[in-house]
């Protein structure tokens, strides 16, 4: 297996649900509930793809070591110093301080992204690696592969393509996307359940005021999940910025469809619009920045493809910003030049007199172009561009000010919200700050580390006030897609990446938790729950897990759940940034992170404690609480694990391996493939009853039932509700599990280590992790120090926040946050120390900002939606009165015209010239009739009078000649 | 010059021919007997007789034509008698529905 087969493999798996949508849009009816079916198995044959495209990539470039305290120390010489070197850690001398040298970041250690050209393998594809061997690689060695499927078109210099770009962030984010997409998809066969027989939505009034009844839409919920999936995949695979963009549109176009599921109700389908319409407003900055970018590049690719076949690669933006040697940031030739048109105008009139005018202007420009970037020309085009960009990311990942639509968006199933809102579409924006870092200047960071660090505190705080489980969530990922991009911000790429990854395991977990709460309880609202961990027991425990994740819990510096390496990595560089800045702004951004950790463990634990623990609030939900049936909770313990064990090394994840084969092994003992199809149950959404009102009570003696009624469609096994739906986990059961994975994991590690010690070339004390991963994606240049031009200040590089003297007071830091906000969601909700209502009333306005969402919604209502009605309403007045008024008007003289025409022309002309001749021939008739008056002798006379007539005419012209001989 | 006077020649012929021609229109446009109207048709066939005998007399040419003339006329009597049949049949059937034989009263043609 080849890495060149890379883009092939990956390119199937983007087109499987591309695939497996036309199916279900062609043949929905015929299949029916087998459009779940269709749908999981494209993804997860995506998945299967993804991760041997993982194998693939790992076989041929494994990652190196990522162990922190080796790198920092790396002395920063100004000279380039790298070459091969046969054990990695003969670079890294141990250095007990790791001084913090100011690197301007015009000079740089060289990377060592090593570009081997073989000759293109197929015409349209060159899949070209760029790397050597793994053995001897550096520690920042980058394997990229780029490539074109297909040009679309070449306008003149525009040059449309679809094209690929694959390195190792490609390969983290395909996997990560296709096996949360089939988690939920497989949970999504038993929360749709119910679409798959009519339906009746109580939240639909219609003008007569019924009830709405509709028939399912099973089928059109899958078709939408299978064109999101190829959305984002190809979104992810994109190698050029054009293609981005139309995927960009193709996920906000499945997320309208998705959030609009239930579209007879108002408030999902202005959810989708809002989702939409946001969208596109940051689209527009992405649009300029676009502009921006080729008009000035003249390029949309990301890396070098050769797109004229002479065998030379022709640079794509990322080689433009940061060329060879060093990958510093540079303003590129073009856009100098093409801020500085007035002067090139002046040199081209200056040499306007000369013989050979036209060359001499042209070299004189060429040598003076970087006198011209010394002095700031085209700096701010290069900042605009990453501004655009941003922009649409702002859009994309509910970023402050465009964050609205986010929380609306949970009017979508469960499902929806836990795949594209949590995981996978909100991440599109982070991940194409992550893919377009090398872009960006210094500046444009700032303002993305500003939006993030609002964004997370205005998420954060309004979760406080949210009681609805779902919008907690919603809130919840805002404020962490805020943290994401603060630590892109500060200069921390691979910390962003990483809490993108965590974030989307944690965060999905926790959604399709709450939809198995909202399933049981049949409400979204928490004040209706509580003490619901006796009744649901795993959901409770995986949520627990989630919540422990996204909180960062620990033991610090030995363990810890998957969202504590990334919180950390993030919270490091914040504090790099501060020391290297040393200025009180540049340590807001690490105070407000603690404080934004800390903010979210309290919100989070005050939703599971509100959930699941205490005195029921509602008796009447907390009776009919039930575990969710097993094709909802195997997801949510496979990812479970997942969140606590994703960001761990390679040789750890035996253990994870180890308890997620023993929980599967545990569902077939239960016989849950076999009830995996009766025993689907149904799923719920929005927030009200959905009409069950035989649940359970004691209606369903026997396994058989008619089908009467609405949603009587469980099957067979069906009395699924009289007794808890998940195989009871025993405490000995559980016990048996933990010794089993210890033990077994622990076996593995011991052969995994053993195995490194005798290829030493491999790996040392830790291997393959996600961070090693994304090290290996580390755009060119960002290794280094930044300064910027416009902004004093300098952004660390990421090597150097791993030091000790920034790793310890960060973790202590991040776990005295966590555990703070733990203690003070405790005190509040689980030992009932302080009053919650207290807190209200102290501080009532605070509580009325955070309930009103700080009015944002009102404030866009006020300053956009109610002028626009304004302008609509005066323009609607316009096309009612004149412009309708003008065409019936024309109408109606036309009409009238055409009247008047016709008597002239029609009844005069026409229909007077064909009565006169028909009377004419009348008359005629008339006149010829009277020759026939039936007498015969008259008739003879004719005869007779006629015969001599002839005779006598003929006699004129005739002269007879034989009258005489 | 008068006629009568004249050697005979193919003119005086043809005049007799043409007085009865004229005789039998006349008889025939103006008889309201159905009988009176087959006389005349019977002298205008007459006259015609005359005509072609006078064409094929010694009076016309020198070499004669033998007697081409008489033969035709012959054949035009024949044919006069065929059709005097048909006329009294027409005749006998126009009594048998009218009752008379006075052609004014045969206007069934009439448009």
């Amino acid at each position: 297996m080849s890495p060149s087969l890379l883009h092939l493999i990956l390119g199937a798996a983007v087109l499987l649900p591309l695939g497996s949508f036309v199916v279900i849009l062609l043949c929905a009816k015929w299949l029916g509930d087998k459009a779940g079916l269709v749908a999981t198995a494209a993804i997860l044959s995506s998945g299967l793809l993804s991760f041997g495209a993982f194998g693939i990539w790992v076989y041929a470039h494994f990652p190196q070591p990522v162990h922190h305290e080796k790198h920092a120390e790396h002395p920063r010489p100004l000279a380039s110093d790298h070459h091969p070197s046969p054990a990695p850690e003969g670079k890294h001398s141990r250095v007990a301080d790791a001084p913090l040298n100011f690197v301007s970041f015009a000079q740089e250690p060289a990377e060592k992204s090593k570009t081997a050209d073989h000759p293109p393998a197929a015409a349209a594809a060159s899949a070209e690696p760029e790397s050597a061997a793994p053995g001897n690689a550096h520690h920042t060695e980058r394997p990229v592969y780029t490539g074109e499927y297909y040009t679309l078109g070449q306008f003149g210099p525009l040059r449309i393509t679809i094209s690929y770009y694959i390195d190792a962030l490609t390969i983290a984010m395909f996997c990560m996307v296709t096996l949360i997409a089939t988690l939920i998809h497989v949970y999504a066969i038993g929360y749709m359940h119910d679409e798959l027989s009519p339906v009746t939505d109580k939240e639909v009034v219609l003008s007569s005021g019924e009830v709405l009844h509709r028939p399912g839409r099973y089928p059109r919920f899958f078709q939408y999940l299978s064109l999101f999936c190829f959305s984002m995949l190809g979104l992810v695979l994109s190698g050029n910025i054009a293609m981005v963009f139309v995927f960009w549109e193709l996920v906000g176009i499945c997320s309208y469809f998705l959030i609009g599921f239930y579209i007879e109700r108002q408030s999902a389908s202005n959810a989708a619009n809002k989702a939409f319409i946001v969208n596109r407003v940051g689209d527009f900055g992405m649009i300029i920045g676009l502009l921006v970018i080729w008009s000035t590049l003249g390029t949309f690719a990301f890396g070098d493809v050769d797109t004229d076949r002479d065998g030379t690669k022709e640079p794509g933006i990322f080689s433009l910003v940061r060329p060879e040697p060093n990958h510093a940031l540079i303003v590129p030739d073009e856009m100098v030049k093409a801020d500085a048109y007035e002067e090139i105008a002046g040199v081209y009139s200056d040499h306007s007199t000369d013989a050979d005018g036209l060359s001499r202007s042209q070299s004189e420009v060429a040598s003076r172009v970087s006198g011209w970037r010394a002095k700031g020309y085209g700096y701010w085009l290069l900042v605009l561009a990453g501004v655009g960009i941003f922009c649409g990311c702002v859009g994309k990942s509910a970023q402050f000010p465009l964050h609205v639509w986010l929380p609306d968006a949970m009017e979508g199933p469960t499902p929806v919200s836990a795949l594209v809102h949590s995981a996978t579409m909100v991440a599109a924006g982070v991940y194409l700050v992550g893919r377009f870092f090398p872009v960006f200047t210094p500046e444009v960071l700032l303002v993305i580390a500003v939006i993030g660090t609002i964004t997370m505190l205005l998420g954060a705080s309004i979760a406080f006030a949210a009681y609805d489980i779902k919008r907690v969530l919603a809130y919840s990922t805002v404020s962490q897609l805020g943290l994401m991009m603060l630590a892109l911000g500060v200069g921390g790429w691979a910390a962003g990446m990483m809490h993108l990854i965590t974030h989307a395991f944690f965060k999905s977990l926790l959604f399709m938790c709450s939809g198995s709460v909202i399933h049981a309880v049949h409400s979204n609202d928490m004040r209706k729950m509580g003490g619901l961990f006796g009744k649901m027991p795993v959901t409770a425990i995986t949520m627990l897990i989630g919540c422990l994740a996204i909180a960062g819990a620990s033991v610090p510096f030995v363990i810890g759940f998957s969202g504590y390496y990334s919180k950390d990595a993030i919270l490091e560089q914040a504090l790099s940034f501060w020391q290297q800045n040393g200025t009180p702004w540049s340590g807001l951004f690490f105070v407000l992170a603690v404080f934004g950790a800390a903010l979210t463990t309290c919100y989070m634990f005050r939703m599971w404690f509100m959930t699941f623990v205490g005195q029921p609030r509602d008796e009447h939900a907390n009776e009919h609480a039930h575990e969710s049936p097993p094709v909802m909770v195997l997801p949510l313990v496979v990812l479970a694990v997942m969140a606590v064990s994703v960001a761990w090394s390679y040789q750890l994840a035996g253990y994870f391996a180890i308890a997620a084969a023993c929980f599967v092994g545990r569902a077939f003992q239960q016989g849950w493939q076999r009830g995996l199809r009766a025993r689907r149950g149904h799923g719920h959404d929005g927030h009200g009853d959905h009409g069950h009102d035989d649940h359970g009570h004691g209606a369903h003696g026997s396994g058989d039932h008619g089908h009467s009624g609405h949603g009587q469609d469980h099957g067979p096994a069906a009395h699924s509700h009289d007794e808890p739906t998940a195989p009871p986990i025993s405490w000995r059961w559980l016990a048996m599990t933990l010794v089993l994975t210890l033990v077994l994991g622990g076996v593995w590690q011991w052969l995994v280590l053993r195995e490194y010690k005798r290829q030493p070339q491999l790996a040392v004390r830790e291997g393959l992790s996600i961070a090693g991963l994304l090290e290996q994606a580390r755009p060119a240049g960002t290794a280094a120090d930044a300064a910027g031009v416009w902004v004093k200040a300098t952004w660390p590089n990421e090597h150097d926040s791993h030091a000790l003297s920034i790793r310890v007071p960060a973790t202590l830091a991040a776990t005295a946050s966590w555990l703070g906000g733990f203690l003070i969601a405790a005190a509040f909700f689980w030992w009932g120390l302080l009053s919650p209502d207290d807190v209200r009333r102290q501080f009532a306005p605070l509580h009325t900002a955070l309930v009103n969402k700080w009015w944002f919604d009102e404030l866009y209502d006020f300053v956009f939606v109610r002028p626009m009605f304004v302008v609509s309403r005066v323009i609607a007045g316009i096309d009612k009165r004149w412009i309708d008024g003008f065409l019936d008007g024309l109408a109606a003289g036309t009409a009238r015209f055409a009247r008047w025409w016709e008597f002239i022309a029609d009844q005069s002309l026409v229909d007077g010239l064909v009565n006169l001749i028909a009377g004419w021939t009348w008359s005629l008739g008339l006149s010829l009739r009277a020759i026939q008056t039936g007498r015969i002798r008259q008739y003879v006379m004719f005869i007779v009078i006629g015969a001599i007539a002839i005779f006598v005419l003929i006699s004129f012209f005739w002269s007879p000649t034989l009258a005489r001989p | 010059m008068n006629p009568f006077t004249e050697p005979i020649t193919v003119s005086h012929y043809l005049a007799a021919g043409a007085v009865l021609f004229v005789a039998g229109a006349i008889c025939m446009a103006t008889k309201r007997n159905a009988l009176g109207v087959l006389m005349g048709i019977e002298l205008v066939l007459n006259g015609a007789n005359l005509n072609f005998v006078a064409f094929g007399s010694k009076f016309l040419r020198a070499d004669t034509l033998g007697l081409d003339g008489e033969l035709i006329a012959l054949f035009v009597i024949v044919l006069a008698a065929a059709e005097a049949a048909v006329a009294l049949a027409i005749a006998l059937n126009f009594y048998n529905n009218h009752t008379t034989i006075d052609v004014d009263q045969a206007d069934e043609l009439k448009g």
